[in-house]
């Protein structure tokens, strides 16, 4: 055994239940596993239960349950109302498919605190064409309906191509919709997102325009409707504080119960995630090798090593990383310091390309026929 | 927005005020978000229940911690929960 300073460990505060993969819609920036056909296993209510009960005592207060699409599982308003007794702040991350106003009510006698609704566009040809389902009617009455019941209503959009023109329109969508919170959220590169990465980047031109518009909106409804700009990094020169620092903060169980530092960590090469199954919540986000891996300063490379920026960013995104060179334990390749910098200049190219050609190759929607087995 | 001091204040519906027994802290929660609050800013958050003007509230905090003037610090904290939308007024 090797004797190094013990790690501070800070309590996670943040829980998100990955309930179920499955899911009516098809989007192909889902940030579920390009191989998500392949865990087939769920929770059990108990086992969810547990774990729900393990981490409040930890200290998680902030619990989204998502998917895939959440209100597949049949025991989700059993599930909210074990976190209701238990103090979180829960919150639904939903597509609104198959949301009745009787679930929703349901819902908030269960003691649910908010929902988040995603939308794809302000367009019902174009949300209809990017969720691969018909069900953009159905959203805008599930927005108002939560709207109606008195839940703080959060509006979420993802911004990528296929969509960034019609931001100007989606700003007044969202205001018209009566929205508290609006999350405009450029899509991150992970999952079907990076298969679909060179059709779904926007130009740089796209995103600042974009972006400049959301700004000028943010003034104009400040007091009303908070928006949230989810940048991307692609144009940045350092990278995200991905998950505010590995393990420091969030904690991600998904559907088979396998516990992730980040929800794309499972992607990662010869690296064990641990399972709820197995362990403890606790056990695993104080002892387990996948959560200390990444923990603190002790693993980086330069440049991050002797970097003075590092208690700012983490040295970035460990899957993005990975994704992008090969090596998750390399500086994030957004930071301009990174010497291999080159490959999102590259990609950046690439993408670019394709948006300027006249004939575009076909989206890969998120779907069992698609999925790498 | 400013602070009307004839009017009473009620915690906002859309968050929610708890107290945090792992952080030993009063925290307000809302989608996305969380704050820590110190133990001043609590104690007046506490007592927006919908019964009390700005006078009444400096009055109970002057009372109860024996001490005067707080008139500044709770108006100037209030007008913060009000810009952040954590209080309303009626
Ligand atoms: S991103 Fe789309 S396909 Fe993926 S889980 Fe969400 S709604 Fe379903
Ligand atoms: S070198 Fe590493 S720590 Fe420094 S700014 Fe870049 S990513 Fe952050």
């Amino acid at each position: 055994m090797t004797l190094s300073p013990p790690k501070t460990i800070t309590p996670p505060r943040w829980l998100l239940a990955e309930l179920t993969y499955a899911c009516p819609l098809q989007c192909p920036y889902c940030s579920n596993p390009i191989d998500y056909t392949k865990y087939k296993s769920e929770l059990s209510t108990g086992d969810w239960k547990r774990v729900l009960s393990e981490a409040r005592k930890m200290g998680a207060v902030q619990l989204g349950f998502s998917g895939g699409e959440p209100l597949i599982r049949p025991d989700l308003v059993e599930l909210v109302q074990h976190a209701r007794e238990l103090g979180y702040y829960s919150n639904l991350i939903t597509s609104g498919y198959g949301l009745t106003e009787e679930k929703i009510v349901e819902l908030k006698t269960a003691g649910l605190d908010h929902i988040q609704v995603s939308i794809q566009a302000s367009t019902q040809e174009l949300n209809d064409h990017i969720a691969g389902t018909k069900s953009f009617e159905h959203k805008q009455d599930v927005a108002r309906l939560v709207k109606k019941h008195g839940y703080p209503m959060v509006l979420c959009v993802v911004i990528h191509r296929e969509n960034i023109h019609q931001m100007p329109e989606i700003l007044a969508m969202a205001e018209a919709l009566g929205a508290d919170y609006l999350e405009l959220a450029n899509t991150q590169y992970y999952g079907w997102a990076h298969l679909n990465r060179d059709l779904l980047l926007p130009t740089k031109e796209q995103f600042e325009t974009a972006e400049a518009i959301a700004q000028a909106y943010k003034e104009k409804v400040a007091g009303k409707m908070k928006i949230y700009y989810v940048v991307p990094d692609f144009y940045e020169d350092r990278p995200k504080a991905c998950m505010n620092g590995w393990a420091t903060t969030f904690l991600t169980i998904a559907p088979d119960g396998m516990a992730l530092p980040c929800h794309s960590a499972r992607n990662l090469p010869n690296f064990e995630c641990p399972n709820v199954n197995d362990f403890s919540v606790s056990d695993i986000w104080h002892d387990s090798k996948a959560f200390n891996f990444f923990r603190g300063y002790d693993w980086m490379q330069e440049p991050c090593r002797s970097c003075d920026e590092k208690e700012k960013d983490f040295g970035g995104c460990r899957c993005q990383a990975y994704l992008l060179t090969g090596d998750a334990g390399a500086t994030d390749p957004v930071c301009s310091k990174s010497p291999q910098h080159y490959v999102i200049d590259d990609l950046l190219a690439t993408a670019r390309k394709f948006a300027l050609s006249e004939n575009e190759k076909p989206l890969i929607f998120r779907n069992s026929k698609n999925a790498r087995i | 927005m400013i602070l009307n001091p004839k009017l009473l204040f009620t915690f906002s519906p859309l968050h929610r005020l708890q107290w945090e027994e792992v952080q030993q802290k009063t925290v307000i929660l809302y989608p996305e978000g969380m704050v820590e609050l110190n133990q001043s800013s609590a104690e007046i958050l506490e007592l927006c229940d919908g019964t009390r003007k700005l006078a009444d509230i400096v009055k109970e905090l002057e009372i109860k911690f024996e001490v005067s003037n707080l008139i500044n610090d709770v108006s100037a904290f209030l007008e913060v929960a009000l810009e952040n939308g954590w209080v309303t007024q009626r």
